[in-house]
């Protein structure tokens, strides 16, 4: 309860808020929150939801990793962007049966991602230097090298106004789910679901998922407990880059097959917003992704009714701040809760004590 | 309890006496979970020193820390000369010329003794000549030799406490708090600040001088206020009572003493350290100079020493979280086998069987955010019961914390409560409970029974007393000399990073292994 409770009152303090924001504007919130939830009855909405989640959830996976031992790896953009192009490229090129095809550009992409992680991750490691600035700066390197990567002398492809790298044959492509009318749901969604299997039982069930929450929440207390705290960064960031590398999977192989110039930006983003309002956790994080796609979709509907759909980056933006504010205010309720419980038990007992 | 409180039996006192310095009455203080202080009294007369008396934990510092404005009681009220008074924060306490010196010094190491004195309080005598001849005439009163123009980093321990003392006389105040001062102070120190007090005594100042030290409290105060569980259990004059008398007043029984019995000493070396160098950050000065011990199955070593000489260093060189420069450490591991640490990381350490009680467990033996068993988990991720190769095993990890909790007697409704909600004294038997549990070779303990309640210290003697007579070799770290001689089967001195004398603890007397710790003495405080 404790823990979808805050979440639930941030939405609705969320919708409270923007509700004030349409009336300001002379809108009528019923009818602009009705058209967005009909809306995913709509056409191919409900798969569109779904299919973008599936990007979204990978992302705050990413930024998940580091959380978890409190590197705040703001590079999942760059790191992302850039296995995308390897990983486009890569696919373009090579010529392989079906499924091999596939596994190894997901294995380029992964590694790829991993790779430009490793800069920030050896300067925090062995320099010191803080991951936030370091990736930041790699964030904005990216486009310069996704923009010479494409050029048409490199590996790009001119055609009509559009230039990208050479498009991925059928052998490495994924094929959706054919839903009729409703959408195509992409074949890699289920990458998404195993990867966060995988993410809940490395962290829940495996010493290395120990020893990365015990560096993130007391690097002292990590190291007496004969946790290296030097690799612990190194392992978290290049896995936290590696899993960035998956993120445009889905809709590499599921759709583009080619990575452009007009390719979407700004899911690396977005998966900080997700982890945020996920806590890190493997579910928390599905619905986060489930709720910002299903915000990001139903947004065009909101065009019909002539409402502003800013008003919807407003709402993910209040989602966020107050799931945080929940969140912190509920972890200290209960920390103070079990502090009576334990206070009980130890005035039951017979010897002095107390907090001095 | 205000009737108790209010009838202090010094001969002093007299019915035409004028009003005490400072009055509190019905002090109440809550902590989610504990009442720090319940309905607490406490009348300090003008010119008197009035000790607080009572164990770690007892409420002490809350009292203190209302009293010097740092927080609001919930109930109750505060005089100072009659006059009832509202502190906000210690900038009032300080107006109505209540000054506290706390038991970890407040000075910035790089400024002088005057500046350090000046700094934040220039508006009362400016940055002058007119400052300088405060400071002087100051000087005199607290017994500070040092010249105001030295730097802070060069004084020792009792210097650095005068300057405190100091400072808190030059913003004004004339009733003076005085937390635990001779905790960081060898005995022969703790004379010469006695001598201080007396002096300013005579000068009309008011001391209230907080202790749990019964034989200081005797040779001190004039007054003695007992306090325990968080209540005011009377007051009492010194010169009259007992100390057995008093120790019953702190803890409603006899307290623990730290004794062994039989010597368990076996032949067999457990750990060698042979000529440990450690450099400090700088990379020039040594923090470890050449040493050299040895413990024995067994056998519990006490180092000595007053804090900052190394003491910590060692431990944390032992445990692979400080590389040395030089030396050797062997140890004979859980298996019985012959290791050499030195290449080894912490872990590995632990895995041959090294416990670890560190001597800040909030920042080295425990995530307080997580629950105890988790906590448990920590420094044992690779081994049986809480480890099936790489995968964890919480069910297992949860019932061995349940054991620890059942056999250590960790006051907790479950082993599922975050352990930041447990008392300063819970943590401490919780570790030593994990510590001592994966049957370890060797116990490195740092401190083991610091801020933890009586209870839990008797409690954690005893374990680390039966530990070693079942075999296992004990380096202890601790600045509580009655503990170090009583547990400890030999001793030694650590002065400057280096081992300067070895004592008998079945002959020596807290005060001849103070002056070993402050080289004082020449040989050493050997028997």
């Amino acid at each position: 309860m404790n823990r979808i409770l805050p979440a639930i009152l941030a939405v609705i303090f969320a919708v409270l808020l923007c509700s004030v924001a349409l009336l300001i504007s002379g809108d009528d919130p019923v009818q602009a929150f009705t058209t967005m939830i009909t809306q995913v009855g709509e056409g191919q909405t409900a798969v569109n939801v779904i299919n973008t989640g599936a990007v979204y959830f990978i992302a705050g996976l990413a930024v998940a990793i580091g959380f978890k031992m409190n590197l705040f790896n703001i590079g999942i953009e760059g790191q992302y962007r850039f296995a995308v192009i390897v990983a486009a490229i890569y696919g373009g090129a090579v010529h392989l049966p079906p499924g091999i095809h596939t596994l190894t550009i997901l294995l380029v992409a992964a590694v790829a991602g991993a790779v430009y992680a490793l800069i920030p991750a050896l300067l925090k490691a062995y320099r010191g230097v803080s991951e936030v600035i370091s990736t930041i700066m790699l964030n904005s390197i990216v486009a310069g090298i996704t923009g010479v990567l494409v050029k048409p002398d490199m590996f790009g492809v001119q055609s009509g106004n559009n230039l990208a790298t050479a498009p991925i044959p059928p052998s490495g492509r994924v094929p959706g789910i054919p839903l009729g009318s409703a959408g195509t749901l992409f074949g890699l969604v289920f990458l998404a679901v195993l990867l966060g299997v995988g993410y809940w039982f490395t962290l829940g069930r495996t010493r290395f998922g120990f020893e990365l929450q015990a560096s993130g929440e007391s690097a002292t207390a990590a190291a007496a407990g004969g946790v290296n705290a030097r690799r612990m960064v190194l392992i978290a960031m290049l896995l936290s880059g590696a899993v960035a590398g998956l993120i445009a999977m889905p809709e590499l192989l599921g759709r583009d097959f080619s990575y452009g110039i007009n390719a979407p930006q700004g899911y690396g983003f977005t998966g900080i917003a997700v982890a945020l309002i996920g806590r890190n956790s493997p579910t928390g994080i599905a619905i986060g992704a489930l709720l910002w796609s299903f915000l990001d979709k139903s947004a065009v509907s909101l065009d019909n009714i002539g409402v502003s759909r800013e008003i919807v980056t407003i709402m993910q933006g209040v989602i966020v701040l107050s799931v945080v504010v929940a969140y912190e205010i509920f972890r200290r309720r209960e920390l103070k809760t079990q502090q009576q419980r334990v206070g009980t038990e130890f005035l039951s007992g017979k010897t002095a004590g107390g907090e001095a | 309890m205000s009737e108790r409180t209010s009838e202090p039996s010094s001969p002093r006192d007299g019915s035409e006496e004028t009003e005490p310095a400072v009055e509190l009455e019905g002090i109440t203080k809550r902590f989610p979970g504990v009442v720090a202080n319940s309905d607490v009294s406490l009348r300090v007369r003008r010119g008197e020193v009035h000790a607080i008396c009572g164990e770690n934990g007892a409420g002490k510092s809350t009292l203190m820390k209302v009293l010097y404005g740092m927080q609001a009681p919930d109930e109750g009220t505060i005089r100072v000369s009659g006059k009832p008074v509202r502190f906000r924060s210690p900038t009032d306490a300080i107006a109505a010329g209540i000054g506290m010196v706390h038991q970890h010094f407040m000075l910035a190491d790089n400024l002088t003794v005057a500046e350090n004195v000046i700094l934040g309080a220039e508006a009362l005598h400016g940055i002058g000549r007119r400052a300088r001849a405060r400071i002087a005439e100051l000087a005199e009163q607290t017994g500070l030799r040092a010249e105001p123009g030295t730097l802070v980093e060069r004084l020792g321990v009792a210097d650095r406490q005068r300057i405190e003392i100091l400072k808190v006389l030059y913003r004004g105040a004339r009733i003076v708090i005085l937390d635990e001062p001779t905790a960081v102070l060898v005995p022969q120190e703790v004379e010469e600040l006695f001598a201080t007090v007396r002096g300013m005594r005579a000068d009309g100042y008011t001391f209230v001088f907080i202790s749990h030290k019964l034989d200081e409290v005797r040779s001190i105060a004039d007054s003695v206020t007992v306090i325990r569980r968080g209540e005011s259990v009377g007051t009492a004059d010194p010169r009259t009572v007992s100390s057995g008398e008093l120790a019953e007043m702190m803890v409603g029984a006899s307290l623990p003493s730290p004794c062994t019995e039989d010597a368990t000493v076996t032949e067999t070396v457990t750990l060698e350290c042979a000529g440990l160098d450690l450099l400090g950050a700088d990379g020039t000065r040594k923090l470890l100079d050449g040493v050299s011990l040895r413990v024995r199955a067994g056998e519990i070593l006490g180092i000595a020493g007053v804090e900052g000489n190394g003491q910590t260093e060692l431990v944390e060189t032992i445990m692979g979280l400080r590389k040395a420069s030089a030396g050797a450490i062997t140890m004979r591991g859980s298996d019985g086998t012959e290791h050499e640490l030195t290449e080894l990381d912490t872990l590995h350490r632990r895995e041959l069987g090294i416990g670890y009680i560190p001597e800040d467990r909030n920042r080295h033996g425990l995530l307080e955010h997580q629950s105890l068993w988790v906590n448990r988990i920590l420094g044992y991720q690779t081994r049986a019961p809480i480890a099936k190769g790489a995968l964890l095993d919480p069910a297992g990890a949860r019932r061995d914390t349940e054991r620890i909790v059942a056999e250590y007697d960790v006051r907790t409704p479950s082993v599922n409560v975050e352990a930041a909600a447990l008392s300063g004294g819970n943590q401490q038997k919780l570790i030593v409970g994990r510590e001592l549990s994966q049957d370890p070779a060797l116990l490195l303990a740092a401190h083991p029974t610091r801020g933890v309640d009586v209870g839990a210290q008797a409690l954690i003697w005893e374990r680390i007393r039966a530990a070693r007579s079942a075999g296992l070799a004990v380096l202890l770290v601790s600045a509580d000399l009655d503990e170090l001689i009583g547990l400890s089967d030999a001793i030694q001195v650590m002065l400057r990073g280096r081992l300067v004398a070895e004592a008998d603890p079945a002959t020596v007397t807290p005060q001849e292994l103070g002056a070993a710790m402050t080289g004082a003495s020449e040989g050493g405080a050997a028997s």
